[in-house]
């Protein structure tokens, strides 16, 4: 049976478990009516063309894994941002981990969705947000259908969070193939201040497929800084959602480093909502053996006086793909709007690949709008220059490798991040300099 | 004079009839509409061409009517009904012209209005025209000098016949029967055209040039060229085109294909300025062009295209660089205003080794407009030291148009250098102030703008054209400032 048919005949076992009078219901009955009509993406759509999914949907997953599994902290400490304080949402094989979890209802919801979804109190809330900026498309409907667990984070009105909010799924390996479905809403008041770290982690070589839905409302002048760590196993595969809506003057920025994982898919969409909003969409990708990155970002800007900055650094290593589908839309009354984006790429080995498709799509006259592309290889000269200062070919290219994912380094605004990131680079190109960035 | 404002420049635009929208009547014999096998036979048959190529006709056909209508381009218009359109219209009366006096005084007189007069063409230094008036090739000059190097310039259903062997080693290598729903349907229907081979080694001593128009209401025309430049040959050809204002919609698709062998060098310049419709949208002429040119080692294609007319533009010239250090060049302007739609843009395929390319492309909207620049740069694994550098530059003139760009870049070999670069602007208030304020109008200002933002491609023109793509510029923008 393939994986298509497999979800669906499951959701119909999955359904009686919903309340058949709750508008949730409503939303998930109709969303795996999408699914049904459309099915996973293929290559024959503009969207996918570089990507295929077809290997992933080969495998046999287990849609509902048997019992949750004890973790023990020190077995997964390092995939925590250890050393220093930070909130957590742990979920182990899509199941949430109160054990491992540090939540918060202190003027503020870091919690869980499944909560907000079946609690009164939080109905007006869910009405208002939940899947009200997600789009229509298979996946993500697939993911509506399905999704029961995720975080769930509500920070009200100026209140700025003084820790980072961590929100982890791990995947323990239990069962020979998992398919995963969190989704995570994330509502930030006017004025608030947070900082969230997403990361999606396998403990085992078993397959691992995750297809995951994350919706952000930033409110006037909110400031989200969204951290995405994507360094997995071989054998997980990620398709990782994003919906961001902008209220007047807010400000989002969604860091991607992708160094793991077999294949990864980065949907990023931004929509600019109101006056002056700032977006920022960074991303590294350092990639080898045959993993797969694909990011495809979408900034929409749809009110004036807008900004958006777009910086996607790539390296690829033996036979990896990458692809980078940036599109900008400039609606016809988003005059004055400022659209900045920008994919550098590096290819180091012969088969390596890069598929590159920036967009452009503008209807208003008084913009500024650019990108740039480009492919290419470290600098021959700059190589010899290090190396007649007696610096070994590793270490020269290394150097070099670093000040190219520099720019968008140097962005991350949490110090113990920033360390943490540059030394799953060392590791990812195998030479530590004995310096941070 | 009073002040000569926006508002002012508007109106005039809007009120601006096409310049070119006359409609010559000469008796011309037209095939009943429709497309069937018989249509395909009789096309072949009329050409008085040879059996392989009425069964080559015919298996385009074939093939055509098993393939479905793109829709990726971003481009709406109303689809054009297949079975409504005239397939074959020749001006009936056809002698061979031996000098110019002996033409159609009406056909003349069209030219003049057009502003091609032939003598003063003849007199022009170093141009042979190739006349083509719905599809037939009428008058041919300098044919003789020409014939003198061995060049071979004629039209296609005369080197059908006279050179067969050229022809049939050549037609459809590049652009191949099945490679699109138009260029079959060309393949299938082809009308008439330009042949054009240069032996090895000589570089054509003149620029040759063809005039296209389409002249016949419910006529498609199909016109399908074919440049051969042998070994170390030179060929520069430049093709232009106005047509009649007509209210309905008039379908052209044309295939263009070039084959530069070693050492050899194309340069193909077009002006387009297709009739694009009233300015209500209503009208204006279809484009489905497909042009491609395959360049063998060291070889160089050169496209140049100043794209002002039609109302659906759908043309990507391509080079197919297949050989070790051969070189393609893609150098547009794209102009849209009113209810325009134009997707064009290149396709650099690198196959050889140190192949490189470079991609320059202007695009202009104003009005009610849509205007994309559609292009692929694609390098293959075994293009070692491959380099490319594209720019697309897009003006935006007013909030009712919209400027689009769609770059697929697919590299898969370490060595590869690409760079892609685009920006979207409009003219800036400051620098029509700046032009105002040294006593230059408005409208000059913007003209002025224009030819500098167009520079880059303009000088890529051969001089005759570069002339009349300046005006063409000058009249479809001006006053179309936001």
């Amino acid at each position: 049976m393939n994986l298509k048919n497999k979800l669906l005949s499951s959701y119909i076992a999955f359904e009686d478990h919903l309340e058949a009078d709750s508008p949730i219901y409503d939303l998930k009955s109709k969303a795996i009516k999408i699914f049904e009509n459309e099915g996973f993406p293929s290559k024959k759509m503009e969207d996918w063309k570089y990507t295929s999914l077809n290997s992933l949907l080969k495998t046999d997953y287990s849609l509902s894994p048997k019992k949750d599994h004890a973790v023990e902290f020190k077995e997964v400490k390092q995939y925590f941002l250890h050393d220093i304080d930070t909130y957590k949402i742990v979920f182990v094989d899509g199941v949430y981990n109160s054990f491992l979890s540090e939540t918060t209802h202190d003027k503020m919801d870091v919690c869980l969705l499944s909560a907000a979804l079946s609690k009164p109190k939080y109905k007006p809330v869910i009405e208002a947000y939940f899947n009200k900026v997600a789009g229509k498309d298979s996946l993500t409907s697939l993911n509506t259908a399905f999704a029961r667990e995720g975080a769930y984070i509500y920070i009200p009105k100026h209140r700025e969070v003084e820790k980072p909010i961590e929100v982890i799924n791990f995947a323990t390996g239990n069962e020979a193939a998992l398919m995963l479905q969190p989704r995570n809403l994330i509502i930030v008041g006017e004025n608030a201040h947070v900082q969230i770290i997403e990361r999606h982690q396998s403990l085992s070589e078993n397959a691992v497929f995750t297809n995951s839905v994350t919706e952000i409302f930033a409110e006037k002048r909110a400031y989200v800084d969204y951290y995405k760590i994507q360094n997995d196993k071989a054998n997980a595969s990620l398709i990782d959602t994003t919906y961001i809506s902008q209220e007047e003057q807010s400000n989002c920025r969604v860091h991607t480093f992708s160094f793991g994982g077999k294949m990864t898919r980065n949907n990023l969409n931004f929509y600019q909502r109101g006056e002056r909003c700032d977006s920022t969409l960074k991303g590294i990708t350092i990639l080898e053996g045959k993993q797969h990155v694909d990011h495809n970002t979408l900034v929409n800007h749809i009110e004036p006086n807008c900004e958006s900055h777009q910086d996607y650094k790539g390296i690829f290593g033996d036979s990896s793909t990458g692809v980078f589908n940036g599109k900008v839309v400039v609606e016809r009354e988003a005059q004055k709007t400022d659209a900045f984006q920008q994919n550098n790429n590096i290819l180091i080995d012969d088969k390596a690949t890069i598929n590159a498709k920036p967009q452009l799509e503008i209807f208003a006259d008084d913009v500024k709008c650019s990108h740039g592309c480009t492919i290419g290889q470290l600098d021959e000269e700059a190589l010899f220059y290090l190396r007649s200062r007696g610096i070994g070919k590793k270490e020269a290219r290394a150097l070099l490798m670093y000040a190219f994912a520099n720019n968008v380094l140097e962005s991350v605004k949490i110090p113990e991040l920033k360390r943490r990131i540059n030394k799953l680079i060392a590791t990812k190109i195998g030479v530590h300099l004995g310096f941070d960035l | 004079m009073g002040k000569f404002t926006e508002d002012d420049l508007k109106k005039e635009l809007e009120t601006k009839e096409y310049e070119y929208g006359f409609y010559t009547d000469i008796a011309s014999e037209t095939f009943p509409a429709g497309l069937n096998e018989d249509i395909v036979r009789a096309i072949s048959l009329k050409k008085e061409e040879p059996q392989w190529m009425t069964d080559w006709r015919l298996e385009s056909f074939r093939l055509w009517k098993e393939m479905v209508e793109p829709e990726w381009a971003n481009v709406r218009y109303e689809k054009p009904d297949f079975q409504a359109i005239s397939y074959y219209s020749a001006p009936s009366k056809k002698p061979k012209y031996d000098s110019i006096d002996e033409v159609d005084p009406e056909l003349l007189d069209t030219f003049n209005r057009l502003g091609i007069s032939l003598e003063e063409q003849k007199k022009l230094a170093g141009v042979a025209v190739d006349i083509v008036m719905d599809s037939v090739s009428v008058a041919t000059t300098f044919k003789a000098t020409l014939a003198e190097k061995g060049i071979i310039f004629c039209s296609i259903s005369e080197a059908i016949k006279e050179h067969p062997e050229l022809v049939k080693k050549y037609i459809g290598s590049v652009v191949p029967q099945k490679d699109n729903f138009y260029a079959a349907l060309n393949s299938a229907v082809f009308s008439d055209g330009s042949f054009c081979y240069i032996p090895k080694g000589v570089r054509c001593p003149m620029e040759l040039s063809t005039y296209f128009r389409i002249n016949q209401a419910g006529t498609g025309q199909f016109e399908r060229t074919l440049v051969i430049a042998d070994e170390g040959s030179y060929v520069s050809y430049l093709e232009g085109c106005t047509a009649p204002s007509r209210d309905e919609n008039q379908l052209h698709a044309a295939v263009v294909e070039l084959i530069a062998l070693d050492d050899a060098e194309i340069k193909y310049s077009t002006v387009q300025n297709w009739y694009p419709g009233g300015k209500d949208g209503k009208g204006g002429v279809y484009n489905f062009v497909t042009k491609r040119g395959l360049c063998e080692k060291n070889a160089k294609i050169s496209w140049t295209q100043v794209e002002t007319g039609s109302a659906v533009t759908w043309k990507y010239p391509s080079c197919i660089l297949k050989g070790d250090n051969s070189i393609g060049e893609f150098y547009s302007i794209a102009v849209t205003n009113n209810y325009q739609q134009a997707d064009t843009g290149t396709k650099m395929i690198h196959l050889g080794k140190n192949t490189r390319s470079t991609i320059i492309s202007k695009g202009i909207s104003a009005g009610k407009s849509q205007n994309s620049y559609r292009g692929l740069v694609k390098i293959s694994p075994r293009a070692d030291n491959a380099r490319n550098f594209s720019q697309c530059d897009s003006l935006l003139m007013g909030n009712n148009c919209g400027a689009h760009t769609f770059p697929y870049i697919e590299a898969s070999n370490k060595s590869a250098r690409i760079e892609h670069e685009a920006t979207t602007s409009k003219i800036g208030e400051d620098q029509i102030f700046y032009c105002n304020q040294r006593g230059i109008d408005t409208e000059k200002a913007i003209a002025l703008i224009v030819n500098g933002f167009s520079k880059e491609v303009l000088n890529k023109l051969p001089m005759e054209f570069a002339v009349e793509a300046q005006k063409l510029l000058e009249i479809s923008l001006e006053g179309s400032v936001g």
